[in-house]
């Protein structure tokens, strides 16, 4: 069967099974885009490449199905590059379509020519630029392989026009030796001795953490992990990229360690003997300063890519596989821990002096935005999807939502990505369309992208965006605040320009409006009864709130701060 | 990495720590992009690199990487390599392990007699070879250890304007020296 290079790369993405395209064309991608008007794939027209990258990913992050994006050349590929990156340090699966200039044209310079696969070599797990139609189904069949196996990535494919114009004779890839990747090996079998030797540690251990990780997620290893803590005792924090692995409700569960984490998890790390690090690379946001961190631990590490041993923090013992396997395997050995009441009896004591906590509310306003967050999660159904931006709201969204399943979070970790918030939540809901889906933004974040609420609006995506609103750039004012003297520099954006509510009208959303304890119940309500259209709702909220607990910024962990009711007296 | 001083009075081509990776790559474009482009964004420091068609197969390529192991643990230089995708295997090669070689080209500007029997006299002691005469200079050659290389060109400095070129070098395992399988 001939087909044009165009129909085999739409009929390969459908072998991929491949249900939603997140995209927007252009030149060198127009002949893809013709034969999608034939495909059962779903396309949602983005209105900005960056858009078209966080849909892709927000879908990702909540289905664990590859992102599927496709944009054209030239500022269509740049304008992706962030999501791409975002991505790559999250290690969210990804395969990224784009148009190249033809061939014949590559390296004169072209007419919205650029050269994508060499900007994005840092930040793709791998990428292809294909040089003959015959070779696309192999490309694509490959770049869903490589962002969905091992340490899963962004894939990036880059298409020129007379590529995707020529003639092919279809074929398909059966065998994974037809993907021609001699060179890689994502899995390997268990080491025995390592596990082993992980056994003995934990048995020995008195004071043990099991520091989990978004790579926890990414193997579906929650069920595993639950009964795994539930056997062994041990106290378990989340980091904010697996928030949801272990639910909140367990008694077992710490929250959230690092700069902005709880109390009891980022002391009991500290005062730990023994980290189990599942899935999780020793972030600078969790380490705080490398040298003080959780001095006394010794360190056993899972992880599939080996290159995250050893590379902030030394690991007695290293277990190269991926979080479900390794749970597997020690539990086959029959892994035990001794008595850890001593343990858990300190643990409770930091539980109960140093809970998350936030100034009273005021009736009048303006608004607590923690109490915004817990006002929307408690009058959220089950099973709601969350996502957010990047900056204070994004950390009292992961201090004080509850997250009870996986894949129930969507934030941009890593790469800390403003802008993330909205396109994500879109990606979510168009994933998963049976679930509520809620972004929590800032102000900033929120005019960033939030042009693409038009196409959640034309698309049927009922989203909800709560913006909490407080007229500031609101972490680097906190940080402006604490650690540059007040002075305020560039941070200010006024809460009434733009006007949110006239926006989100204008975009075809229902735009509320809450700037007391009253009416935040009441839009919240009102929000929730609206399933056809998305929500936008302004929350008029404090700028002088900060986020604690707070460890600064190359600080050791045992220096965290409290919310100020909480100081005073002995530690 | 930071070349040395034209006329520094040491000249350092071997770190005090150095590993030799043997990388076996797929012969694809932009493989080499792939590999500077990891060096450079980890800080990884290269000391020298020579790449050549593989010996067996024309869908590889065998590239030698003398890395700096102070810059980074080798470990970790070795386990970000291995993620790039079209690197198909992985030798790590220890200093005291390792048959290591290399070539140098200089070409001697030479105005008279004295400097020309000076010349051949060096060229003598260390084994190297003349391959290009002319009236006004000499173009000499040696392969041999990096060491046997730094010698010469630091003995063929004192002849004034010189031009010299070294390959970098290539290396094998000693026989009945195994070397670290990687990847």
């Amino acid at each position: 069967m001939q087909l044009t290079g165009a129909q085999a790369l739409i009929k390969s993405l459908e072998q991929q099974g491949v249900e939603t395209i997140f995209g927007l064309p252009g030149g060198a991608i127009l002949p893809v885009y013709d034969p999608l008007l034939d495909s059962p794939i779903r396309h949602i027209l983005a209105r900005h490449e960056q858009g078209a990258g966080h849909m892709a990913e927000g879908y990702a992050l909540a289905t664990g199905r590859p992102g599927v994006a496709m944009v054209t050349s030239g500022p269509g590929a740049t304008n992706i590059v962030t999501p791409i990156g975002n991505a790559h340090m999250d290690s969210t699966p990804l395969v990224v379509i784009t148009g190249q200039v033809a061939t014949t044209s590559i390296g004169t310079d072209a007419f919205q020519e650029c050269d994508i696969t060499g900007i994005t070599m840092g930040i793709t797990k791998h990428n292809f630029l294909v040089q003959s139609a015959q070779e696309l189904p192999r490309a694509v069949a490959a770049a869903f392989h490589l962002a969905t196996t091992g340490r899963p990535g962004p894939v990036l494919i880059d298409v020129p026009k007379d590529v995707s114009q020529s003639m092919m004779e279809w074929w398909y890839p059966v065998t994974l030796d037809e993907l021609d990747l001699p060179g890689y090996h994502p899995t390997r079998d268990v080491d025995e001795d390592a596990i082993a030797r992980a056994v003995e540690l934990i048995s020995r251990a008195e004071r043990p953490v099991l520091l989990v990780g978004g790579g926890t997620l990414k193997s579906g290893a929650s069920e595993a992990l639950v009964a795994f803590a539930e056997a062994t005792r041990m106290p378990v924090v989340t980091t904010l990229m697996a928030r949801g692995a272990f639910p909140d409700s367990h008694d077992q569960n710490l929250g959230m360690p690092g700069m902005h984490g709880t109390y009891p998890a980022v002391t009991a790390l500290q005062r730990s003997d023994l980290l189990v690090v599942l899935g999780a690379r020793f972030d600078d946001r969790v380490t705080g300063r490398v040298s003080a961190f959780a001095p006394d631990a010794s360190v056993i590490h899972v992880d599939i890519d080996r290159a995250e041993f050893n590379k902030i923090r030394h690991a007695d013992v290293t277990v190269q596989t991926d979080v479900r396997t390794a749970l597997d395997a020690l539990r086959d050995a029959g892994v035990t821990t001794p008595p850890l009441d001593a343990w858990w009896s300190e643990i409770r004591a930091w539980r109960s002096r140093y809970p998350l906590t936030y100034d009273e509310p005021v009736e009048d306003g303006p608004l607590r935005p923690q109490h915004v967050i817990e006002a929307i999660a408690q009058r959220a159904e089950p099973g709601t999807i969350v996502a957010s931006g990047v900056g204070q709201h994004q950390m009292w969204t992961s201090q004080f939502w509850h997250f009870e399943e996986p894949r129930t979070w969507v934030n941009s970790g890593g790469a800390g990505t403003m802008g993330f918030g909205v396109p994500a939540a879109i990606g979510a809901k168009v994933g998963r369309p049976d679930r509520a889906v809620w972004c929590i933004d800032g102000d900033g974040c929120f005019q960033m992208t939030a042009q693409e609420l038009v196409t959640a609006r034309t698309e049927h995506i009922p989203i909800k965006v709560a913006i909490l609103n407080n007229a500031h750039l609101g972490m680097v004012r906190q940080w402006q605040e604490m650690f540059y003297d007040e002075r305020y520099s560039e941070v200010y954006l006024s809460a009434d320009l733009p006007d949110y509510v006239k926006w989100a009208e204008a975009m075809g959303c229902v735009g509320l409006r809450a700037t007391n304890v009253k009416e935040m119940a009441d839009v919240i309500d009102e929000a929730n009864a609206i399933n056809d259209v998305p929500v936008v709702i302004d929350f008029r909220t404090d700028a002088s709130e900060k986020v604690f607990p707070m460890v600064a910024a190359g600080a050791s962990n045992d220096d965290i701060m409290v919310h100020p009711s909480q100081r005073g007296g002995a530690r | 990495m930071t070349p040395p001083e034209p006329f520094a009075a040491e000249i350092v081509h071997t770190p005090v720590r150095h590993h030799i990776l043997s990388v076996l790559v797929e012969n694809k474009a932009g493989v080499l992009a792939r590999i500077a482009g990891l060096f450079a964004r980890r800080g990884f420091n290269i000391y020298s690199l020579a790449v050549a068609p593989a010996e067996s197969d024309a869908r590889f390529s065998r590239v030698t990487i003398v890395v700096d192991a102070e810059s980074a643990p080798i470990d970790q230089i070795v386990g970000q390599l291995d993620k790039l995708v079209n690197v198909v295997a992985i030798r790590d090669l220890a200093p005291r392990d390792a048959l290591e070689r290399e070539l140098l080209l200089a070409s001697v500007p030479v105005i008279d007699h004295e400097t020309r029997a000076r010349l051949l006299d060096t060229i003598a002691n260390v084994g190297a070879a003349i391959v290009d005469v002319d009236a006004s200079a000499v173009t000499v050659t040696l392969t041999g250890t990096p060491g046997a290389c730094d010698d010469l060109e630091r003995t063929l400095e004192s002849f004034a304007g010189v031009e010299l070129h070294r390959t970098g070098r290539v290396a094998l395992p000693r026989l009945g020296r195994t070397a670290t399988a990687t990847a």
